[in-house]
């Protein structure tokens, strides 16, 4: 048992996924706390950024005391991240009510967006990208490249304003605000969400297929490659026994920072279709100065950016064949 | 002269029509009091109309011309995104130059730095800055320079490191040359022809940023005429099937097209002359 154990622990890549555990939790905590300084450093304070210059001394003590303003900024870091972590968010300035509240629902929205996205465009970016660098340099290849490189010059506005033009004026088939309700059954829920989903779609596409197509290359002209062509193997094992394995890291790695991107990206998309996710309420709150709320969801948005980040780092580490195999 | 002939005989048609745009670009940013036809924020007409002789692309939402309104937004739009641009080059440029030639700590500290940076999405930085120090050109400026600095950073360093090693440098630290010679005549000039590719890179991100944070309503204020709020003024009309906020979200398509053409064949002759 203690053998296994050491075993376990001395495997470099146990070492590696904890190292790099150990560097996201990290990273998380000076987000955190530069999320907080940043507050913090507000010419003035909250108290008269919110309440303006010439509001009474009493109401801004009031309000001081009321958002514990008065404590030391250390005592008030650590009461934050704790009561963060237990999901209470404090309250808007905007509107009163609980953050928490707030933002649950939009989160879920936003994820819902940022997932279905996924589940559309990371089988055919994969399919595309292998099919790219399976015929390189053929037309095919040259079309694609094209018109990916296009389609990653295009701001995101762009194209789903003129999905909007098309889909919505022209044809009337899908609706050009994508609001959606908590009682909507799933189907007409992906009805109202197609414009968004087909715009996230094209924009994370063309980056994924790219660098799905320049990791499987990369592998396809490496010597082991050759070798084994050179013995006589059939193209289809070459691909899917030599080539795939090593590809792998590369391409799971590719997925998961679109992945990232997509989260953060839904942001202009979400404000294009009047989504009411969490990257429009992040929006809002900007311009209304709403600061607990920018904190929380710049937060939250944070976080699953740098989770996704880490979660790459960790697979492309675990599917690394020279790393599972040590010596 | 004959030199600059030879290579645009050379260059794809691709790669000729980014160059195109690219200096049409650049010819409008310069000459634009010249050839606007209007005022920048002169009310010419009425709201919304159609293309005309007269008003060429049509007007926007309250009226004004829309091609003076482009012409003049590439004024504020690439120039603030060349700004950003030189900004964090330099700064990215240097900084990286000295982590690559000092090396030991300021390395490192510089290199944690950056780590930090880039951990935070780009947006959400970007976004919790401004909602912290309100929306002015000059924070977006600082911003977005902060943000594409640290890509320079990387980039530069690694090629630094790479060229520090080489037997020349060496030779010139032998020589007793100092830190700042060793940087700026051994090191720089080596570094120079992959920086160049990523130049254009990073001002296709910058460009592409500042339009999506205008679009927003966090870059440019109004009446400033900028592509990525007029797309924002005109978005409403949409819906009724007036194309006004299509013209200035395709000129930005069209001028980030161009620039990356450009550098994916820089990228490509690289690749090719490194074989």
């Amino acid at each position: 048992m203690t053998r296994a154990m050491k075993r376990f622990i001395n495997n470099p890549i146990v070492k590696m996924v904890a190292q790099r555990l150990a560097i996201g939790i990290g990273t998380l905590l000076v987000i955190s706390g530069l999320i907080f300084v940043g507050v913090e450093a507000l010419p003035g304070d909250l108290a008269e950024a919110v309440l303006g210059q010439n509001a009474l001394p009493e109401t801004v003590a009031a309000f001081r005391a009321e958002l514990k303003l008065d404590l030391p900024a250390h005592i008030r870091y650590v009461t934050w991240l704790g009561e963060v972590v237990r999901g209470d968010f404090g309250n808007s300035l905007a509107s009163g009510k609980p953050i928490a509240d707030l933002i649950g629902w939009r989160f879920k929205n936003t994820l819902f967006l940022a997932g279905t996205t996924a589940l559309v465009a990371v089988p055919l970016a994969l399919f595309l990208g292998m099919l790219a660098a399976l015929y390189r340099d053929s037309w095919l290849d040259k079309l694609l490249s094209i018109s990916t490189l296009t389609a990653i010059s295009f701001p995101e506005f762009f194209v789903a304003y003129i999905l909007i033009t098309l889909f919505s004026v022209k044809l009337a088939l899908f609706p050009s605000i994508s609001s959606i309700t908590r009682d909507m059954p799933l189907l007409v829920k992906l009805h109202t969400i197609t414009l968004p989903c087909i715009t996230l779609t094209l924009v994370v596409l063309a980056h994924m297929m790219r660098m799905t197509r320049a990791a499987i290359i990369n592998v396809m002209d490496l010597p082991f490659i050759e070798m084994a062509r050179l013995k006589g193997i059939s193209k289809r094992r070459i691909i899917f026994n030599h080539a795939l394995p090593n590809a792998l890291a590369p391409i799971i790695n590719v997925i998961a920072l679109n992945l990232a991107y997509l989260v953060v990206g839904v942001v202009v998309v979400e404000v294009v279709f009047v989504y009411p996710g969490l990257g429009q309420l992040l929006v809002d709150s900007v311009s209304k100065r709403d600061l607990p709320v920018v904190q929380a969801s710049g937060l939250i948005f944070a976080i699953t950016y740098v989770g996704l980040n880490l979660t790459a780092d960790v697979l492309a580490m675990v599917s690394n064949p020279r790393l599972r195999h040590p010596q | 002269m004959k030199q600059i002939m030879n290579i645009l005989k050379r260059m794809p048609p691709s790669a000729l029509f980014g160059l195109f745009v690219i200096v049409l670009n650049l010819g409008v940013f310069f000459l634009a009091p010249a050839i606007a036809p209007y005022g920048e924020t002169e009310v010419v007409g009425d709201v919304w109309l159609p293309m005309s002789p007269d008003f060429f692309l049509g007007t926007d939402h309250i009226g004004r011309d829309m091609l003076t309104r482009l012409i003049y937004g590439a004024r504020n739009t690439i120039g603030v995104a060349l700004l950003i641009t030189f900004i964090a080059f330099i700064s990215g440029t240097l900084l990286g130059l000295a982590a690559a030639t000092l090396k030991g700590w300021v390395d490192q500290i510089l290199g944690r730095l950056v780590d930090i940076v880039m951990a935070f999405p780009p947006l959400i930085f970007a976004l919790m800055v401004l909602s912290v120090m309100g929306t002015s050109v000059t924070v977006l400026v600082v911003v977005l320079s902060l943000l594409d600095c640290t890509r320079v950073f990387r980039l530069v360093r690694a090629v630094a490191m790479d060229v520090e090693v080489m037997p020349y440098v060496e030779a010139a630290r032998l020589r007793g040359e100092g830190f700042w010679w060793v940087m700026r005549r051994e090191i720089l000039p080596n570094t120079l022809p992959p920086l160049i590719a990523e130049f254009g890179m990073r001002f296709c991100f910058v460009f592409l940023f500042i339009s999506a944070l205008s679009f927003l309503g966090l870059g440019f204020q109004p009446p400033a005429a900028d592509w990525g709020s007029m797309v924002r003024e005109n978005a409403g009309a949409i819906t009724f099937g007036i194309p006004a906020a299509l013209w200035p979200a395709s000129v930005i398509a069209m001028l980030t097209i161009g620039v990356n053409l450009v550098v994916d064949w820089m990228l490509n002759m690289q690749g090719k002359s490194a074989h």
